[in-house]
Parts: C-alpha cells; structure tokens; sequence
C-alpha cells in the first residue's frame, strides 16, 4: 500500500540519480582514457561507440548478442522448469528431501567450469552440451529456492483439497503457483543472473558464435574497444529484459496480494 | 452406499502432557444418518473427524468406508480455508469443476451470498466466510459430509436459517452427516444420533437415537427426554480446567 502511494516520487528520484551515477561513470572512463593515453589499452567511451557502431553496420553485433540471448532464453526455461518440478517435490515430502539434500549440496557447490568442459568432453562441441552445461549450473539453484517457498505454503489449504479430492493439476495452478510466485520470481532472478555469466564462458570455450565468442576473438586480437562496445551492448540487452519483461511479470504475480 | 465403520480408533497426544485423546472408539455410521458428536472442547472430537477425514492417523485401529470406492467427501472445518488469491465463485469451482458454476451461485444464493460470487475471501465477514465454505462442501454432493462446528460464532438469527438450510439439505439428499458440535441443543434439532465424547476418557459415553428432524418441532417430547438424559449426565462431568465446556444448561431450543 505505502509502495502504491509513494511510488511516483521515489521512481523519479531513482530516476535522476541513475542518469547522473551513469554520466559520472562516463566521466571518470574518459579521464582515464584521457590519463593512460593509450586507446589500445583502455579506448575512450567515444572510440568504444565507434567500434560497437562498426560491429552493428556489418552485422555482427545483433546477430552475436541474439545467438547469445537465445541460449539464455532455452538454458533458463529448461532449468526454471527442472528446478521448479525438483523444488516442489523436495518441499512437498520430507523424505525425498533427506535423500536428495546432499545431491542438491553438490550440485550447489559443483564449479561451473567443471560442468562445462566436462559437458563439452562427453558430449563434443555441440549446441546441445552447450545448453546442458548451462542448465545443469542453474537447476540447483532455482530447486533451492523453490524448495524453501514450497516448504512455506500453507497447510491448511493442501488439507483442504486433500479431503476434497481436488485434482493435483488444479492444485497446482490454483494452489501452488501462486504461492510460489515469489518464489519462483527471485529464483528467475538469481537464476537469469548466473545464466548470463556463464552462457558467455560457455561460448568462449566452445562455439562458433555469440558474444563470449566474440570477446575470445577480440581477445586474441587485443581489441579492447571491441570487447567493451560488445560487453556494454549485452548489459544493456539485459537491462532491457529486466526492465520490461521481468518487472511487469512481478507486478502481474503481486496483484492479489495488493488487492 | 456410504456407511462408515471404526474399529477401535486410539489416538494419543504427547504434548503438552501425555494423555489418551480417543481411546479405543468403535462406531458405526450407517448411509443417511445424521450424526451429531457432542463433547466439550478438548474431548477429542475434532481429532476424530480428521481421522475420518484422512487428515491424521489413529494409532491403532481402523477406519473403513463400506461401499464401492472412495467416498466424495464433503467438510467444513473450524475455520473457512477458502483460497486468499480466488473469487467467492472460483473457490466454489475450485473443488467441483468449472461446468458448475450455474449449482454454484445457487447454493450460494441459499447461504445468503448472492452478488458476493466475485468478492475475494478477504472482502468477506468472517461469517460470510464459513457460509461460503458450507457452500462450497455442499457443491460437490458429497457422500458423506463433516461439519466442524459450522455455526459457530455466527449470530442467533443467521445460525437458525443455517440450521434449516442443513435440515432441508439432509431431509433432501439424505447426505450421510457428521457433525462435530459443542452445542447439545443444535445437534438435537438437526440429528438422528447424538453421540456424547467424554471429556477426560476419550470414550463414546452416551449413544442416543432420534427420530428424523422433518424439521424437528419445538416441545418434541421424545426428544425432550432424551436430552434430559443426556443433560443430566453432561452435569456431572469434572470440569478442571474451564468454567465453560460448552455444553448448554438451559434448554434454550427444540
């Protein structure tokens, strides 16, 4: 409620001291730019537009950063899904939950390079190890989270349709689900960012495209000003999904609870 | 087909202090009886309706359901359990399907709930409340129905229209019922058996018949004796540890 009233006021404010945190940010990159005086090392903001505006004239740079998006985009509905289904069992029955806690440790703790070129080396360099890789460091994640929601929902209610013998689909989208947007909100959130992080490394190591491709590319080249325009374009794609796609799924879901 | 048998029904709580809670129950509800279980608070007899209902489990004996299949059953518990986040309408729908929504608003016309089918729960008076959920055990037909003290805290006035609505329910359907209640004189107009909890036993102590309530006439002198009876020997309970059990001292209805 308090959000709802003051909600105008403090948007705005947010609003101006981003833009001036982020003209700050431009001015502290130029005065080093401008104090190292080597553009192969560290290229001024404007120089870095110029190699990002190459990249976007001959094509490159959507194609990349949509290879890479897509990637996101299956990694992380596979490993929502996954995780979401293993969460609500492990929440749901204790017993399941003791047997598999201890996996669920390991796979929390399992470095994410070890998935990915253990991945690649069973599988070879195919898209197919790419993804699994990726999913396979996030579904541990989102399980946690999800179990922790799951274990939280209220009893009451599953006594309720347990006596009426309600239909456990109906249970749970009429139940569950919306218990566990929250839940399922900031294991979406955490789970988005780790899957931008290593989806790249996981191009860098062993495709033939995408961003973290590109950067290994430029690397090799030491094109600095490349990597930093391709580094900037992918921030701001995933700003530009948080914003309008992740936010107004999360004030959907809150609805009621506002009501 | 739905008659329901306990054979020796124990159950024994550990907390706070070691005790008995039912203690070898042996009961036979027959098909279209109305039971009521009568017993003052902390006798045991809302753990004996969720035993029946699957939702704890005796420690010895068991509860079998006579007839083919799973019986549909129908409850109302203490408190409504409607779903926060759905209409009126949809937590009626929720438990029946969605081709019942025409059943639905009727049923909730007769608790006295027409124009709040879109209303959330939370919209709702507590009384509403428990009458959408009578609304809501009544939609599926039940086979057999558990009613958990379903008019309690609801006013003189609306309690009586609620206990003709379940008369006339149970005089049409014939729905076999339980009805937990701490109130001697509702389970008398609405029964054909009362059944008596003891308070410290956890024993059936008293197992009265009635004549069907077609409705039940006020100055009913057969039931009058009965309750007589079982006034009587309500009195004589040891009441440690509340000055209100429940039971009612006047014979204040029918």
């Amino acid at each position: 409620m308090n959000r709802l009233v003051s909600a105008a006021p403090i948007r705005l404010g947010a609003g101006w001291s981003r833009l001036i945190s982020a003209i700050v940010l431009l001015a502290l990159w130029q005065a080093a730019a401008t104090a190292i005086a080597d553009p192969a090392l560290l290229p001024s903001p404007l120089a870095t537009l110029h190699a990002g505006y190459a990249e976007l004239m001959r094509g490159e740079l959507i194609f990349h950063v949509a290879v890479t998006l897509a990637r996101v985009a299956v990694a992380f509905a596979l490993a929502m899904l996954i995780g979401s289904a293993i969460g609500i069992l492990l929440g749901r029955s204790t017993a399941l939950d003791q047997i598999f806690n201890g996996w669920l440790i390991v796979g929390l703790n399992l470095p994410a390079l070890v998935t990915m070129v253990l991945c690649y080396m069973w599988f070879g360099l195919t898209e197919v190890a790419a993804i699994l890789a990726v999913t396979i460091n996030k579904v541990p994640t989102v399980a946690a989270i999800v179990r922790e929601g799951t274990k939280a929902l209220d009893r009451s209610l599953f006594e309720m349709t347990q006596v009426f013998n309600v239909r456990p689909g109906r249970i749970l989208t009429r139940v569950i689900l919306p218990q566990l947007a929250p839940s399922l909100m900031a294991a979406a959130r955490a789970g988005l960012a780790l899957t931008w992080k290593i989806v790249l490394v996981v191009e860098l190591l062993g495709r033939p495209n995408g961003v973290g491709f590109q950067i290994r590319t430029f690397f090799n080249f030491f094109d600095i000003a490349s990597i930093l325009a391709y580094s900037l374009a992918f921030i701001g794609a995933v700003i530009a999904i948080e914003t309008f796609l992740l936010q107004p799924i999360d004030r959907r879901l809150g609805r009621w609870r506002r009501a | 087909m739905t008659g329901l048998l306990l054979n020796g029904v124990t159950r024994d709580f550990t907390e706070p202090a070691a005790r008995h809670v039912l203690r070898s129950i042996d009961l036979t509800i027959a098909k279209s009886e109305f039971v009521s279980l009568v017993g003052p608070s902390g006798a045991g007899k809302t753990t004996l309706l969720r035993i029946i209902a699957g939702l704890d489990i005796a420690h010895a004996g068991r509860v079998t359901w006579q007839g083919e299949g799973r019986p549909r059953l129908g409850i109302v518990f203490q408190e409504p359990r409607l779903v926060p986040w759905l209409s009126i309408l949809d937590n009626l729908l929720l438990v029946g399907g969605s081709d019942q929504a025409e059943r639905a608003r009727a049923l909730l016309a007769e608790v006295e709930l027409a124009g709040n089918e879109d209303a959330l729960p939370s919209q709702l008076s507590g009384g509403m409340q428990r009458r959408a959920a009578l609304a809501r055990a009544l939609l599926i037909a039940p086979d057999f129905l558990m009613l958990d003290e379903p008019l309690i805290s609801l006013d003189t006035a609306l309690a009586e229209r609620m206990r003709r609505l379940l008369n006339s329910y149970w005089r049409e359907h014939r729905t076999t019922t339980l009805l937990v209640t701490h109130n001697l004189a509702e389970a008398a107009e609405l029964s054909t058996r009362i059944l008596i909890l003891s308070p410290d036993e956890g024993r059936i102590v008293a197992d009265c018949a009635l004549p069907p309530p077609a409705p039940r006439l006020r100055n009913d002198r057969a039931v009058s004796a009965v309750l007589e009876d079982l006034r009587r020997m309500t009195h004589t309970w040891p009441r440690p540890d509340s000055p209100e059990t429940g039971v009612p001292k006047a014979h204040s209805a029918a």
